[in-house]
């Protein structure tokens, strides 16, 4: 519309006028020690939200598994009540379990993409940025964690839709989004530290889909602790998807959960993820 | 030459110079990828690290980018050690692998901006100076597609853009030229040095183009085996070599001798043994393709 007579940039056969690259002479100010975690972290979910508004279709494709989920086994449970709930429909006990598993499948592939990257060439360049590695794997961390998070609340509509009562307490769904983000930190965490030790991707994707199951059977996404036999109730305490889940079905069922614990493992987890994933990133960068 | 060039670069501050590397060494297992390498490119140089395949170029500048860990006192990057203070070192670098790299996934502007904030641009400037850093690069028409949708040669000035964006003081591109079309190449090189004409930065570069080594380098040294073997001006290697295939008999009518024939003189005719195996052919044609 405004077309400048003066200085039409494009069409300009000068790669670079005079004027035109006077920002890119000054290098810019480092950012204080402490402000430059939360930019990172800011920086990479960024990216992650760019790229999802790009292309959506894994949204909707990674909605369809817990559609099942919710769908198939949730009513068919609910009807034969072979699970003690305690008192509640069975779709409704396992809506947590399945937003918490929705999330963690999400989480797990961020191994594989940071493989992904390293092959692509994408890693190299920003481990030659100032960005220290743990403020990269905390970056991917919390980018995973808005992911997740995206993703959950597609199950939950899709749950609410079902029936599942579920509460719209605003600062109880605070809590669930706190829950969701550390989840998926930790696991994500999880596979980029597996990706450390095995350092290829086909190793990791055999890796990721033997865990993932046992992760998510070991839990107490599906049934409560109490039905567990003794060995998977060990399992179950030591599995950090089972924290997440009782928080999850506190806040969102208003049952009896102990939120306390759950947050304090919850954040432990994402601490250790964190630092682990760090110690290796260096191992794939070389 | 080497030993002089060594020693010199030794006694002068390191901290007058972009970079210094004394005695560099790195081994993958039992290959010794760089084995003693002496350098010192000058501030505002365009340096151009030549070699044959597996000379060592990439492994020597992958230890200046802090990519791979160096003891202390071997690197210098404006004074500063990369064994020591590795952000220091990274806050001055741009980067431009010898892979073609960018995320796919998201658009041209976005890739910059990525980098504009991982370098602390200020929110207030960041979108300018991406725009700058687009449009120095001529790129400014294609900045809202996805990168996924880029050819070889604009993915690789995207790079460039990515690099420019944070004001780097030392530039470092591993063979930017690779798989680029004569035209693109010389975009390539007509993008660097204008921007280098404005802000006097320091460019490192390899590549494997005698004729762009000798028309846009300052200095070049020779690598082979994981050392240099010859360092200098272009036309002082190729005087040198000129001046001894006389003093060895050669008729003055023969036609002086190019950069090409200095590079053939150094690394030897052919393949040798130690270089250009499977690994370093599959890693320059992978280069070669748009996207890994
Ligand atoms: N990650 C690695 N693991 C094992 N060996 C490696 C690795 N990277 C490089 N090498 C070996 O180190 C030597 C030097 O490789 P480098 O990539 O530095 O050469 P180059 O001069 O960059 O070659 P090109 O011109 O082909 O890019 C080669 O023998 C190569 O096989
Ligand atoms: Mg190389």
């Amino acid at each position: 519309m405004s077309e400048a007579p003066a200085a039409p940039p494009t069409v300009s056969a000068e790669p670079a006028g005079e004027s035109g690259i006077g920002l890119l002479v000054r290098p810019p100010r480092p950012r204080a020690g402490w402000r430059l975690l939360p930019a990172r972290v800011a920086a990479m979910c960024a990216v992650e939200l760019q790229k999802l508004r790009h292309d959506r279709t894994e949204l909707y494709t990674r909605a369809v598994q817990p559609a099942l989920w919710l769908l198939i086994f949730g009513q068919t449970f609910t009807r034969i009540r072979a699970i003690p709930t305690g008192g509640i429909p069975y779709i409704d006990f396992m809506a947590p379990g399945i937003i918490a598993q929705s999330a963690m499948f999400i989480a797990i592939f961020y191994g594989i993409q940071i493989i992904w990257e390293r092959d692509a060439g994408v890693l190299n360049k920003l481990l030659v940025t100032p960005t220290p590695r743990s403020a990269l794997v905390t970056g991917k961390a919390f980018a995973a964690g808005v992911k997740s998070l995206i993703q959950a609340i597609v199950v939950i509509v899709i749950a609410a839709l079902l029936g599942v009562a579920l509460t719209w307490n605003p600062l109880r769904l605070l809590g669930v989004a706190a829950a969701v983000i550390l989840g998926s930190a930790f696991f994500s965490c999880l596979s980029m530290t597996i990706a450390g030790i095995v350092l290829s991707r086909d190793r990791l994707m055999g890796i990721g889909q033997a865990i993932t199951m046992p992760l998510f059977f070991g839990s107490n996404a599906l049934y409560p602790v109490a039905v567990m036999p003794g060995w998977l109730q060990a399992v179950s305490k030591a599995n950090p998807l089972s924290y997440q889940v009782d928080a999850l079905r506190g806040l969102l069922l208003g049952t009896s959960a102990h939120l306390a614990l759950d947050f304090v493992v919850l954040v432990v987890a994402a601490a250790l993820g964190i630092t682990a994933a760090s110690g290796l990133l260096g191992r794939l960068a070389r | 030459m080497t030993p002089d060039t060594a020693g010199a670069a030794a006694e002068r501050a390191a901290a007058d110079d972009a970079v210094t590397c004394t005695g560099l060494a790195h081994a993958f297992g039992g290959t010794k990828a760089v084995d003693g390498l002496d350098l010192a490119v000058g501030p505002g140089e365009v340096f151009g690290l030549l070699g044959p395949n597996g000379a060592g170029k990439t492994t020597a500048i992958r230890c200046i980018t802090t990519l791979l860990p160096v003891p202390a006192g071997m690197v210098r990057v404006f004074g500063h050690d990369p064994a020591r203070d590795r952000m220091a070192v990274r806050r001055l670098l741009g980067y431009v692998p010898q892979q073609l790299s960018a995320d796919a996934a998201l658009t041209g502007r976005e890739n910059v901006t990525l980098f504009a904030r991982v370098f602390d641009v200020p929110r207030r400037e960041r979108a300018a100076r991406v725009a700058q850093a687009l449009a120095a690069v001529d790129l400014t028409d294609a900045a809202d597609r996805l990168a996924k949708t880029y050819s070889g040669g604009m993915i690789r000035r995207l790079e460039l853009a990515q690099a420019l964006v944070s004001a780097p003081r030392l530039l470092i591109l591993d063979e930017p030229t690779i798989g680029l079309d004569p035209i693109a190449r010389t975009g390539v090189w007509e993008h660097i040095n204008a921007v280098r004409a404005a802000t006097g930065m320091t460019v490192l570069v390899t590549t494997h183009y005698m004729d762009e080594a000798d028309q846009y380098c300052d200095r070049v040294g020779l690598m082979h085996r994981g050392r240099i073997r010859a360092l200098g001006t272009p036309a002082e290697l190729r005087q040198g070599l000129g001046e001894r295939r006389r003093a060895q008999g050669a008729p003055a009518t023969d036609p002086p001798p190019t950069l090409e024939d200095v590079f053939r003189d150094v690394a030897g005719s052919g393949l040798d043994d130690t270089s250009g195996d499977f690994r370093d052919v599959r890693s320059t044609r992978r280069t070669a393709h748009r996207l890994g």
